[in-house]
């Protein structure tokens, strides 16, 4: 069991990473499915319940 | 306990390969606390001491730290101090500690064969309320199954050493990959939804009334609870050998194989990776102390990049290209001179870069 709170998400340049809000903490996630975060972020897309911005 | 009996367990123990190697656990003394050695108003899923997720998914709040209080041969604990309290769980809250095991480290159990072989988990625990505490061990491959034990702290305030034996699982094999593939969890409080159906014992079971089976105490009840832990060791077989201690440096190089971070703490200019300005951002190379389990996240907060003539602010990341020894970083930041030389650093002791790879 575990929980991870998203607020936001969006890519970073060259879609290279995405940068994220997490627990209330600004990170950047790297597109690794063994990354715990992007897991979980690729969980909540999948399910819908995040959209992740594209890159500036 | 006789000599005679002594030799024997270790006998035993050196026959289930715990004497070679090393304890499973990582931390499992809580000497190593990268993040901080007191994190306060703590919700939903956290770490303080290396390697020890802690969750909440009630409604309380914790103070967490690493602890000067501990059992005799040693220095640290994890302590869980309930700072608001949630007395009455609904049927799914609970709150847990958790370490999480990969797969790469786990082979030499021979689970998935008919030699399966057995857990041998020792721990001090420490807790002004005493009564019946759920340790669960949880295997992960296709599906979730887990051994849910019960322990007992019957004096309060006062350090006590548990031993618990698990039997091995002989039908899945453990992937031979950096996946979570095995993790304990010592339950500090659950609703019925995960307790209802008694403890598992020493069975596998994939019955969720059975998770936390046996818990019958909630330290998250009152604000006059805490829950302090250290000495947790993990091993081979079906006996407890004495706790391995290891030096603070190789306790050190195992965590960082999953978290590591610049500062907290670190004096002000503190380098942090060197590389070359383009204008409104730069690019920066970072080189890990150790190989890590994957990509791992980054973090941070008051950092620098300097060009010579001028300081500027980290503000945020343009992109960055991460690989398990290595990353390039493009931190944005104020205008700095195209072409030139740059350095990143720590602006003061609060400043901090983090790695984090954990299960």
């Amino acid at each position: 069991m575990n929980e991870m709170n998203i607020t936001s998400a969006k890519y970073g340049y060259g879609n290279s990473c995405i940068n994220a809000n997490i627990d209330s903490i600004n990170i950047t996630v790297p597109l690794d499915p063994d990354n715990r975060h992007y897991a979980e972020i690729k969980r909540q897309v999948d399910a819908g319940e995040l959209t992740i911005e594209d890159a500036d | 306990m006789s000599r005679a009996r002594d030799f024997a367990d270790l006998a035993s123990a050196y026959s289930d390969g715990s004497l070679a190697g090393p304890n499973i656990i990582q931390n499992g003394d809580m000497a190593v606390s990268q993040r901080g050695t007191s994190l306060t108003s703590q919700t939903g899923t956290f770490y303080c001491v290396d390697r020890f997720k802690i969750i909440e998914s009630a409604d309380a709040v914790f103070t967490v730290a690493q602890s000067s209080t501990s059992p005799e041969g040693f220095n640290n604990s994890l302590k869980i101090d309930t700072t608001t309290a949630d007395s009455s769980l609904s049927s799914a809250q609970y709150s847990s500690i958790v370490q999480n095991q990969e797969g790469l480290n786990l082979q030499h159990l021979n689970w998935g064969t008919a030699n399966a072989k057995p857990l041998t988990i020792s721990f001090h625990v420490r807790s002004n309320v005493t009564g019946t505490y759920c340790l669960l061990l949880v295997a992960k491959d296709a599906t979730v199954k887990y051994q849910s034990q019960t322990y007992t702290i019957d004096s309060a305030d006062t350090w006590e050493k548990k031993v618990l034996t698990y039997i091995g699982e002989t039908t899945t094999a453990i992937p031979d990959d950096n996946s979570n593939s095995l993790w304990i969890e010592f339950c500090l409080g659950s609703g019925t939804g995960y307790t209802s159906g008694g403890a598992t014992g020493q069975a596998w079971s994939s019955d969720t009334t059975k998770y936390y089976g046996g818990q019958g105490v909630n330290i998250m009840a009152s604000t006059s609870n805490e829950f302090l832990l250290t000495g947790v060791q993990m091993e081979v077989g079906e006996v407890a050998t004495p706790y391995k201690h290891e030096s603070y440096g190789d306790n050190l190089f195992r965590c960082q194989r999953y978290y590591w971070q610049f500062g907290t703490g670190d004096p002000q200019y503190t380098p942090i990776g060197t590389g070359v300005s383009e204008g409104s951002f730069s690019n920066i190379d970072i080189f890990y102390p150790t190989k890590m389990r994957a990509t791992p996240t980054i973090a941070y907060s008051g950092i620098q990049v300097f060009d010579g003539s001028t300081a500027e602010d980290v503000t945020g990341t343009r992109g960055s290209s991460a690989g398990l020894q290595s990353i390039h970083f493009q931190p944005n930041h104020g205008s700095l001179v195209v072409g030139r030389g740059v350095h990143a650093y720590l602006t003061g002791t609060s400043g901090y870069f983090s790695f984090d790879s954990e299960l």
